[in-house]
């Protein structure tokens, strides 16, 4: 990363009468389309020719961290490195030039591709089948949901309402929950970090839908009683949701499908490598358990003895085709070549760099809850609490040194909280060096507290102040202009 | 240490209503903007709309947190505090003087069942 | 132990686990139920070399036939620079996380800003946020927009005329949601405005969402429509393909309040549907009730200009339950292929692209219909997309134009609906109506 701002917007470079395209001339006859159709305003887009452009775009990619320039202990994304291959593979032009609607008998190759990542993804996790539909994660779990409420509406059971989530579940549970129509119910924690088993019986009763974990949970411990929780809901009638977001440590240990999960999302940008891309797309396919698969959103891949087909039968749909498919090719790109024996050691590597991470940093950081965590775990903050560094402070600082901050403030469950979570891509060599700073932070925080509570200073811009943000929004270009 | 005003009405969701004159001034108590922070938006209804004792009116955002307003009491909005549409941050440097919504009451009763201010110390010191 | 992508030797192993303090790597699930525990290898394949995996996906590339796209129905053909998927292949980009860490994030936090300015200048509107995951569900994401708020109606129309696959996503969204959503017919091919204003006498209504051009490429007159919706209290979303804009009366020229649709046309190849782009504009007054990410302008600590994340109490990571929508993501990478697109092709290039295709599509149209078997299914204006009635074996007609390498269009309601875009040359419009003519 540079450590210098280059700070332009494109429309500041623009020059009246530059341009970055070429087209072949128009050989038609002009058409006369009624006046009162058309645009009267024109857009103020800027004109730039292609170096311009180039420059701009390359230029600005130098302010970015990403993974392939650092490492990022970040909690619960899992940003592992993104294989080159799996771009070649999704770049081919008989993947990128298929049009969704074309006949399936021309495109059974795509269709074949994603069939065999449903396939896979099922045996990965021990579920009877997936769809591919849903963009992202939030997507997925709502996707889920969506299922699970059919499945009961079907049956005539129409008073199910109620999700149960846990108080350390990702803010996403409960969005996707209310946004499916369900109302959220929390569950506690115990103080060791897992569902209080007990304080979740009584809120099991007719009029629970699901209720959603995630196993490892948010606090990267895993949830042992799962057995009697899966138990328990499945008795009152619930059927029990799998949040794949932390499904990395389990790969090659043990599967959702066979923990008791009915319903589950795994994303594909977390545990099968497919680049986050600032921010999407992703893809969050969505597995089922046998008595679900006729529930599953529409379009949906199947075979038949022609060959691979489309079905739409299904009263769900949540997208316009089959989700984002080159985010899926990259994917299954990723499973092939891992193939069985590697997909095998990917949680137990994810793990060990986790718990190496914490060993070598408790003493000096706050480990609530000890003991084995999984792909990631959570401090509270430094241990020293004399200094006035909080967590924040530290997260800032580590961006001085070349990493990104961990995720900081979640769970809610700590009130310094910050999560970290290395991937099985990370050397010793890379956690070592990591750990040598993490430490140097903490005597920093002694030794100069201020370094420390005003990082960071080597980024391309400083602190922001997202108050003025906030109160003041500037969210466009013309905004900013009349701002001036 | 939160302020506290002698005479105000207070709730648990840490709202105060002021009454005069058979008007209720409802607005965020100092110890709620402390929690909060900077506060960047207040999401308010319109006046004529009602509110009702124990419902959300309205939200009140900080760059990191949100809360709901859940009101005191119960009756129609006269006026908002149209003064924190563009600097909400008023919030933050006098909570009490800024109250956010100005309300007829319709059930003076209500006030009974609402702490006044030993009451409320003793609410968030047990916090 | 190690493979390309795990770097531990067998030493390293054994010293890390050594100072954590367990024996081997399954001491580290000691705490997960024994019979919990996968105990035999996955069904899968095994490992692939990078040759053998070529070779699998080059097999199944064959089984593809890469088609000259005359199909639609909200997935175009449309020219992209070269520039841009080198641009977009940057690992900086492609490789970074969601822009939470400002301070290192600016580069993803610039082309959003840009994107947002840019797709709030094509639909005329006031702002943007910084992507949905597709014109579906943004179109539904609109629907529930509207039901949050109306304070007294739960019910929002939605024209006949809008996509099938909108409205399949749409209805999916409000039946979950509790929120009656009510189909106003057509009339013509387009939206019935008697048979509208009827029934938005007829019960209070939330919203009203219709696509430009429509389901069945034909460009809709929206006259009056905004002060219908706005005398009834009712957000009028418009659904519009992008590209489109180009030349059409914008949504904020008709009046609408939420603009909608997919930016798929703005430079990302088809691939088979995905991914593409939402987008979703608003009226400043909508601002904040917006769903999904928002990028911001600020200054850092030395006082320059900076973006941030902002407005992000409205979102699941802080309100949880009460956010204004589920969606965590967005589409980012694909909002920067549209970007760039915008960057190079200009105002003038996205007209030129655009002119380009619907005089291509009415140059076929009227050729097409010279011959008795080809009728126009509606007398309406089109822009780059139009629909024709075949008198004879539809299925047959499109299998022998894919024997000839042409997706000759999409069946909609029966009809044929073909689309022209600026990569056809006029050989390959000539070629599809011979071969429809000969027929």
């Amino acid at each position: 990363m540079n450590s210098k701002l280059y700070g332009n917007l494109i429309f500041e470079l623009s020059h009246p009468g530059s341009k970055g395209y070429s087209l072949p001339s128009n050989p038609y006859e002009p058409t006369e389309l009624p006046k009162a159709l058309l645009r009267e305003q024109k857009p103020e887009l800027p004109a730039c020719d292609e170096l311009t452009v180039a420059r701009h775009y390359t230029n600005h990619s130098g302010n970015n961290f990403s993974v392939d320039n650092g490492f990022y202990p970040l909690g619960s994304c899992t940003m592992k490195y993104n294989p080159a291959i799996n771009e070649e593979m999704a770049a081919l032009q008989a993947f990128t030039r298929l049009h969704p609607r074309q006949p399936q008998n021309t495109c059974q190759g795509a269709l074949e591709l994603c069939h065999t990542l449903q396939q896979s993804l099922a045996e990965l996790t021990g579920m009877a089948d997936f769809t591919l539909n849903p963009f992202a994660g939030a997507h997925g779990e709502l996707t889920g949901l969506m299922i699970i409420r059919n499945y009961h509406q079907s049956r005539g059971d129409t008073k199910r309402t109620k999700v149960i989530v846990p108080d350390s579940a990702h803010g996403t549970n409960p969005a996707s929950a209310a946004v499916c129509g369900l109302e959220v119910v929390e569950v506690q924690s115990t103080p060791e970090g897992l569902v209080d088993v007990e304080a979740l019986k009584p809120l099991l009763g007719d009029d629970v839908a699901a209720m959603m974990m995630t196993n490892p949970n948010t606090l990267g411990l895993f949830e042992k009683d799962i057995p009697e929780i899966a138990q328990s809901v499945h008795a009152c009638g619930g059927l029990l949701y799998y949040d794949g977001a932390n499904l990395n440590p389990l790969l090659g240990v043990c599967r959702p499908g066979d923990m008791g999960f009915d319903v589950m999302h795994v994303n594909l940008h977390k545990t099968f490598s497919t680049p986050h891309g600032g921010g999407g797309p992703g893809s969050g396919p969505v597995g089922v358990k046998d008595f679900l698969v006729p529930f599953l959103p529409s379009p949906h891949i199947v075979k038949t003895e022609a060959g691979f087909g489309i079905a739409d039968d299904s009263f769900i749909h949540v997208g316009q085709h089959l989700g984002n498919f080159l985010t899926n090719v990259r994917a299954l790109t990723y499973i092939l070549t891992l193939g069985r024996e590697h997909l095998r050691t990917v949680g137990p590597l994810a793990t060990l760099n986790a718990n190496y991470i914490k060993e070598m940093l408790k003493d000096v950081y706050e480990l609530p809850i000890e003991g084995l965590c999984k792909h990631e775990f959570v401090f509270n903050g430094l241990k020293d609490k004399s200094t006035g560094v909080t967590t924040m402070h530290v997260a800032k600082r580590l961006l001085d040194y070349g990493y990104h901050a961990p995720t900081i403030y979640f769970p809610l469950l700590f009130p310094e909280a910050m999560m970290i979570e290395p991937t099985e891509n990370e050397s010793k060599q890379t956690l070592d060096n990591f750990i040598a700073v993490m430490r140097q932070i903490a005597q920093e925080a002694k030794d100069t507290p201020e370094t420390v509570q005003s990082a960071p200073h080597n980024t391309p811009i400083r602190r922001v102040d997202d108050v003025l943000a906030a109160t003041h929004p500037i969210l466009t270009y013309k905004q900013l202009l009349h701002d001036n | 240490m939160a302020n506290i005003i002698e005479g105000l009405y207070y709730c648990e969701s840490h709202e105060y209503v002021r009454v005069e004159d058979g008007f209720g001034y409802i607005g965020i108590t100092d110890y709620a903007q402390h929690a909060l922070g900077n506060v960047v938006y207040i999401d308010m209804p319109e006046a004529d709309d009602e509110v009702t004792a124990g419902e959300e009116f309205g939200a009140v955002e900080s760059v990191k947190a949100a809360s709901d307003l859940v009101s005191p009491v119960s009756g129609k909005v006269v006026e908002v505090n149209e003064d924190l549409e563009e600097t909400p941050g008023l919030v933050n440097k006098d909570a009490y003087g800024n109250w956010i919504i100005k309300v007829e009451l319709s059930d003076p009763n209500e006030l009974t069942s609402l702490m006044d201010a030993a009451a409320y110390a003793a609410f968030i010191e047990k916090k | 132990m190690t493979y390309k992508f795990f770097p531990h030797t067998d030493a390293d192993v054994q010293a890390m686990l050594q100072r954590i303090g367990v024996e081997s790597l399954s001491d580290l699930y000691a705490d997960v139920p024994e019979d919990l525990k996968l105990k035999r290898d996955f069904a899968l394949p095994g490992a692939k070399s990078e040759i053998e995996v070529r070779r699998f996906f080059e097999q199944l590339a064959q089984k593809n036939q890469v088609l000259t796209c005359f199909a639609g129905a909200g997935t175009y053909d449309h020219y992209a620079p070269a520039i841009i998927p080198t641009l977009i292949g940057r690992s900086e980009f492609l490789t970074s996380y969601t822009p939470y860490q400002a301070e290192v994030s600016q580069g993803t936090l610039h082309y959003i800003f840009e994107f947002q300015s840019m797709m709030a200048e094509l639909t005329g509107m006031d702002v943007s946020n910084a992507s949905m995951y597709d014109g579906s569900t943004a179109t539904a994401e609109a629907m529930l927009m509207a039901a949050n708020n109306s304070k007294k109606s739960n019910r929002v129309l939605i024209s006949a005329t809008t996509d099938e696959k909108i409205i399949r996503v749409v209805q999916t969204y409000a039946h979950f949601q509790g929120v009656q959503l009510d189909i106003v017919p057509a009339k013509d091919g387009v939206t019935d405005h008697e048979r509208l204003q009827e029934m938005i006498a007829e019960a209070p209504t939330a919203g009203l969402i219709v696509q430009q051009p429509n389901r069945y490429g034909i460009i809709e007159d929206f006259t009056g429509m905004a002060s219908l919706c706005h005398d009834n209290k009712a957000l009028f979303i418009i659904n519009s393909v992008a590209a489109d804009l180009a030349l059409l009366k914008t949504p904020g020229e008709w009046g609408a309040d939420v603009a909608v649709g997919d930016g798929q046309t703005l430079g990302i190849p088809m691939s088979y549907g995905g991914p593409g782009v939402g987008y979703m504009c608003v009226t400043e007054k909508l601002m904040r009730k917006m769903p999904g990410r928002i990028v911001g302008q600020t200054v850092d600590a030395e006082g320059r200009r900076a973006f941030v994340l902002t407005l992000q109490a409205r979102e699941q990571h802080i309100r949880r339950q009460k956010a204004t929508s589920n969606i965590c993501s967005n589409q980012s990478l694909m909002a920067l292929y549209v970007t760039i697109y915008m960057a190079l092709m200009g105002n003038q290039g996205l007209k030129e692209a655009a002119q380009l295709s619907c005089d291509g599509a009415h140059y076929l149209y009227n050729r097409l219909i010279a011959d008795k078997r080809f009728t126009p299914s509606f007398q309406q204006p089109f822009l780059n997309e139009f629909c024709v009635d075949y008198d004879g074996n539809l299925d047959a007609l499109l299998q022998r134009l894919a024997d000839h390498g042409i997706l000759g269009g999409v069946e909609v309601d029966g009809h044929l609906m073909i689309a022209v875009t600026e990569q056809r040359t006029k050989e390959e419009i000539d070629l599809l109506i011979s071969l429809c003519h000969e027929q």
